[in-house]
């Protein structure tokens, strides 16, 4: 086990040893302690490496990452887990708002709530948040699943393209181009999958999916005036 | 960008440590907003007095002897406490009137910040720290406070661009984001004889809850409708006699946290402003949500 000061080592030098690991490297696990908060923690990581963060952290923890884990043992902060590649985020806590924007792949988990734009331009990944999310969650996300075990606030989905979205409580409104769909056996699959590794505590079939109705996918002259 | 903090005491006890913990919480919000810094903190009421907060970029020359000068124009007994650019006016209420009309006839140059019982504002161009430092704001003791750390965009980085903005007698208002009609919003405030010195932007926002509330709304419905009428991005937090305010647009991109114990209420635009916050290890921690009015009164 690796341990890291951040108050007294700082962001850079955590930042540098993680960057410095490899595919092969046997320092696979670390702990950073004192986060307070602070921005950047372990981005833009590409190693296989469990780093778990001992308290909350600040702006874009988990940035770019890809094949690490990172278990924030606290709430993060706008955009944690943004543009994920691969790997995995948990969060123990809260997140703030966009969290997993425009991610690529991986699994991002919330176990609290996530605030306004969770999973905005998502393009891939699997994001599983065990309470609610926010307004203006998945907008104009273009693949990948987004599964909530709460509720979900205003505008789900608006403009959405292909990504799955999974809700078991209630919706606040649906953004434009948003609606509800049938649940078939290969959703239901999906759903057992994400929320086994994501330890979450519900049952596939307790979920209502939404998607695209792809009425935006092209220019419409009929719309031409709203231009 | 911009940075804000507010304090919101519950507990008695952490009244002389006011000052000191809103300065840490300030300067931890530098990278946010570095143009400059500003604070409103709300005193003890016990001496029945109000106060004027005023200023002036010639403090050396307007300051002096504008005690007596007062007094001789007024009549009334008042005490001035100078603190850099800035200088507190105390006198007995009844005479405020009084006062602020001799002023500015007096010293045409100073400006008034605030006006009240118990507030006084703060504020200055430069990094937090030094403002802090000037000001001394970590031996001021109080109830509750607000600070603001400012990234300029819609106007220029002056004192009277600086946040918090006075809205009325021990009110005040702090901002993050941008309004976007601030320009037509200010033309007809003036129009309606709201005065209005500047082109900023948070000035308008601060007309405009004092304008509703000058036409009988509270400043819960002021903050209300300021989400039909103001169009932009804001992050608000007001300040009042006995209270303090957050109200965050309905898109809600600009960050807010907030912090709950037995003995505070407390707001940051990042967590890491509360992190050194007694019992932050087990407070309630929450987004505020975005169109709430959210209020705390003691």
């Amino acid at each position: 086990m690796q341990s890291f000061d951040l108050e007294t080592e700082g962001l850079r030098k955590l930042n540098v040893s993680l960057h410095a690991q490899s595919n092969d490297t046997n320092q696979t696990a670390w702990e950073i302690t004192n986060p307070k908060g602070s921005h950047a923690i372990a981005v833009g990581l590409d190693a296989p490496i469990e780093v778990t963060v001992l308290g909350p952290t600040g702006y874009y923890c988990g940035g770019m990452n890809k094949q690490a884990t990172v278990h924030v043992k606290g709430s993060a902060g706008p955009g944690v887990a943004e543009n994920m590649m691969s790997g995995k985020v948990v969060i123990d806590g809260d997140a703030s708002q966009y969290a997993g924007a425009t991610a690529h792949g991986g699994l991002l988990v919330i176990k609290g709530n996530a605030s306004s734009r969770c999973g905005i331009s998502m393009k891939g990944v699997d994001i599983v948040v065990h309470g609610n999310i926010g307004h203006m969650s998945a907008f104009m996300a273009q693949s990948g699943n987004l599964v909530v075990l709460g509720d979900a606030g205003d505008a789900l989905g608006d403009s959405l393209y292909e990504a799955n979205l999974f809700v078991r409580g209630t919706v606040k409104s649906l953004g434009a181009d948003c609606i509800k769909k049938d649940m078939r056996p290969e959703h239901l699959e999906i759903l057992k999958c994400l929320l086994a590794e994501a330890e979450a505590d519900a049952k596939p079939e307790e979920f209502t999916r939404y998607g695209s109705a792809r009425k935006l996918y092209n220019f419409d002259v009929d719309n031409a005036s709203a231009y | 960008m911009c940075g804000i903090v507010g304090l919101f005491l519950k507990d008695k006890k952490l009244e002389p440590e006011l000052g000191n913990m809103l300065t840490d919480m300030l300067i931890t919000m530098t990278n946010r907003g570095p143009d400059s810094a500003g604070i409103a903190i709300y005193g003890n009421d016990a001496d029945g007095n109000s106060k004027l907060t005023v200023q002036s970029d010639n403090p050396a020359q307007d300051f002096k002897g504008l005690k007596k000068a007062l007094r001789k124009a007024t009549g009334v007994k008042i005490s001035v406490t100078k603190k850099d650019t800035h200088a507190i006016l105390e006198m007995p209420t009844d005479d405020m009137t009084k006062v602020r009309s001799a002023l500015k006839t007096i010293r045409p140059d100073v400006r008034v910040m605030s006006a009240g019982d118990t507030m006084e504002i703060y504020k200055e161009t430069g990094l937090p720290e030094e403002v802090a430092n000037r000001f001394d704001l970590r031996s001021m003791t109080g109830t509750h406070g607000i600070g603001h750390t400012r990234m300029a965009t819609e106007s220029a980085v002056t004192t009277l661009g600086a946040h918090p903005f006075s809205t009325g007698a021990d009110q005040c208002l702090v901002h993050n984001g941008s309004l976007s009609n601030h320009n037509s919003l200010r033309r007809k405030l003036r129009r309606d004889g709201v005065t209005i010195e500047t082109e900023n932007d948070t000035e308008v926002g601060a007309a405009y809850l004092t304008w509703k509330m000058r036409h009988g709304s509270t400043l819960g419905e002021a903050l209300e409708s300021s989400l039909d009428d103001l169009d932009g991005f804001f992050t608000f937090v007001v300040g009042t006699k006995d209270g303090f305010g957050v109200v965050r647009d309905p898109i809600a991109c600009k960050p807010a946290v907030m912090a709950e114990t037995d003995q505070y209420v407390a707001f940051g635009s990042e967590y890491r402003a509360l992190v050194n916050l007694p019992g932050i290890e087990d407070a309630h921690v929450w987004e505020p949500e975005p169109a709430t009015v959210y209020f705390w009164k003691h």
